[in-house]
């Protein structure tokens, strides 16, 4: 989403090139090309009319209806949306959402920012970083499953440890309390290293002589940091947490494998509503429904996204 | 880097320290969960803390690849059912192989025409299939998932991989953006040497985009890989079941009211042990690519 513009300017002088792309030199009549195009746009264009464009018009029909997926869906109007204002679960869902997103968001900010920091103030160590993509690259699954067992209440290595300490031993996944930070916990395992490598590949393109002179004048490390590394990685920053939040609105598979929503509805996310009430319940209407509020959020979230990342241009220009 | 060596100051200590100590919280997982594979079910309840395992097996790793007969798997505490990992492991790397590599390559067609080729309606064809961007998946997850049921493609890789094969609006966007800073020069000689749009395209566009095609291929890769909504539910059969799926489903086939922990981290370690390998063999170009992508 949103791609590439802040966070990487690609390598020399990639992106629109205004003139390359506009005025043909030579006559416009002599290549019109659109046999060729249309070949090599038919696979994008078939796959995007079958599995986007369809879909969505699709899920918005399916939203007014009422369908098992076994008969055909027949039309009720606006029943799902009216059943939704009443749904207690729903605005459950909706505000156990929003607390993971805080608080999933909150802790891989700080501490990607933190781990970005020290790397870009202390080596450039390719194989270091690499290591810190590895929870990135396993699928969210594994990383669900792993630390279910690290985080088992009997047997897991983590109790072992706070029993030692003296803390006693607790259930992560099954205490009410525990399950939704536990899982935001997981996750920010998971992701903390590949958004700190966002953020580091933004810090490098801060020019290294500000921070020269900075220590010349006698700035410490904090002060550097707050007066040149965050204030120029703003736009980067901007987009990473924007995209990060998006995404973390839409967190399915760790809740999946370690607690399916519960305890008590502790964790039922909006996904994973969405997920039990289309193939566990069979109600592919009313699950369109949500999936279309969803959508609705999302978009909202996109257009603040827009506005922010317009806010705040670069002050490296 | 050839940067001049700062002499070891107490704020560097404690800088290297707190790396030091990321490091180890995101490696400790792991090894941990190759120890626990590597540990006989028996001794989990006794020998929990030790960092090596008392006993040291490798009876769980044969037991989830379908190598031990179904006396032996229960005795080694599976739950008796049958469980081929080999094949899971196969089925991943299919379903993931096909994606990033005929993404890669149709998404470069498209990304090649919207940046080259002329043809009337252009910029808004491009417009629309960038506003995909803005469908949230689980939107189009539903309805596609009657489309291929009722296509009668559940449990095929054709209908598993069929929504991103074809294209995705990222791949196509990031794409283009590296063939408009193409300069044209190369392409105008090929075409006065009668070099069509294919030729110039293949011959000339391709070899010159290995970094950005690259990068798009492998972050695909890894995306597909760790897939795990999709393939559930257009995947749950034995012969397509990939990885994950087949994770989500043996933890739900455990014997006692305990998960069988020591098969279900052999299966993890399976899981995580080829994309170890992609980052091993890779490892440089899969974190600049992260530099070059930005965001995905």
């Amino acid at each position: 989403m949103g791609a590439d513009t802040a966070v990487a300017p690609p390598q020399k002088g990639a992106g629109p090139d205004p003139v390359a792309d506009r005025a043909p030199a030579r006559s416009r009549r002599s290549r019109d090309d659109r046999k060729a195009a249309w070949l090599f746009l038919a696979p994008a264009l078939i796959g995007f009319a079958l599995f986007y464009a369809y879909p969505t018009v699709r899920g918005f029909y399916y939203s007014l209806t009422d369908y098992n997926l076994l008969s055909d869906p027949s039309f009720t109007g606006m029943d799902n949306y009216r059943d939704l204002i009443g749904d207690d679960q729903f605005f459950n869902a909706l505000k156990v959402t929003g607390y993971y997103v805080v608080l999933n968001i909150g802790s891989q900010t700080v501490l990607g920012l933190l781990l970005a920091t020290l790397m870009h103030r202390l080596t450039r160590s390719v194989a270091l970083r690499a290591m810190l993509l590895v929870p990135w690259l396993v699928p969210n699954v594994t990383v669900g499953l792993l630390w279910m067992w690290l985080l088992d209440a009997n047997l897991g290595f983590v109790n072992h440890i706070l029993d030692a300490l003296g803390f006693g031993t607790t259930g992560f996944f099954t205490s009410p309390t525990w399950a939704m930070p536990t899982v935001a916990a997981v996750n920010t395992w998971a992701y903390t290293g590949y958004t700190a490598l966002l953020l580091y590949a933004g810090m490098l393109q801060i020019p290294h002589h500000l921070y020269e002179s900075a220590s010349l004048d006698g700035a410490g490390e904090w002060r550097m940091f707050t007066r040149i590394t965050l204030p120029l990685l703003r736009p980067v920053l901007a987009l990473v947490l924007v995209v990060s939040l998006i995404g973390s609105f839409q967190i399915f598979d760790t809740i999946a494998v370690t607690t399916k929503g519960g305890p008590v509805s502790a964790t039922r996310v909006i996904y994973f509503y969405i997920y039990e009430q289309a193939f566990t319940n069979f109600h592919m209407g009313y699950a369109s429904a949500v999936a279309v509020v969803l959508a609705v959020i999302l978009a909202a979230l996109t257009a603040v996204q827009m506005r922010l990342l317009r806010a705040s241009r670069s002050d490296l220009a | 880097m050839n940067r001049p060596r700062t002499k070891l100051s107490a704020g560097r200590i404690v800088a290297w320290t707190l790396l030091g100590i990321a490091l180890l919280l995101t490696v400790f997982p792991f090894y941990w969960m190759i120890r626990t594979s590597l540990t006989p079910a028996a001794d989990i309840y006794s020998d929990s803390t030790g960092l090596v395992p008392d006993h040291p097996t490798m009876i769980n790793f044969l037991r989830v690849l379908g190598l031990t007969s179904e006396e032996e798997a229960r005795a080694a505490g599976g739950s008796g059912a049958q469980v081929d990992f080999l094949r899971y492991l196969l089925n991943s790397v299919v379903y993931s192989g096909l994606i990033a590599v005929l993404q890669t390559l149709f998404c470069a067609m498209a990304g090649y025409a919207f940046a080259r080729l002329r043809f009337p309606g252009r910029d808004l064809v491009f417009g629309v299939l960038i506003a995909a961007l803005m469908v949230p998946p689980i939107f189009t997850v539903l309805p596609n998932f009657v489309l291929v049921k009722n296509l009668g493609l559940l449990n095929t890789f054709a209908g598993m991989v069929a929504p991103s094969v074809l294209m995705t609006p990222f791949a196509v966007f990031f794409l283009r953006q590296f063939f408009l800073s193409i300069p044209r020069d190369v392409e105008e000689a090929a075409t006065l040497d009668g070099v069509g749009a294919w030729g110039i395209f293949w011959r000339i566009v391709m070899p010159m985009s290995r970094g950005p095609l690259i990068t798009i291929g492998l972050t695909t890769t890894v995306w597909s890989w760790k897939d795990y909504l999709w393939p559930l539910l257009t995947g749950r059969e034995d012969q397509t079941r990939v990885l994950t799926v087949a994770l989500g489903i043996f933890q739900q086939q455990s014997p006692n009211t305990q998960p069988d922990w020591t098969g279900l981290m052999a299966g993890s370690t399976l899981s995580v042990l080829p994309v170890l390998v992609l980052l091993i063999v890779l490892g440089r170009r899969l974190v600049e690519s992260l530099n070059f992508t930005g965001i995905k």
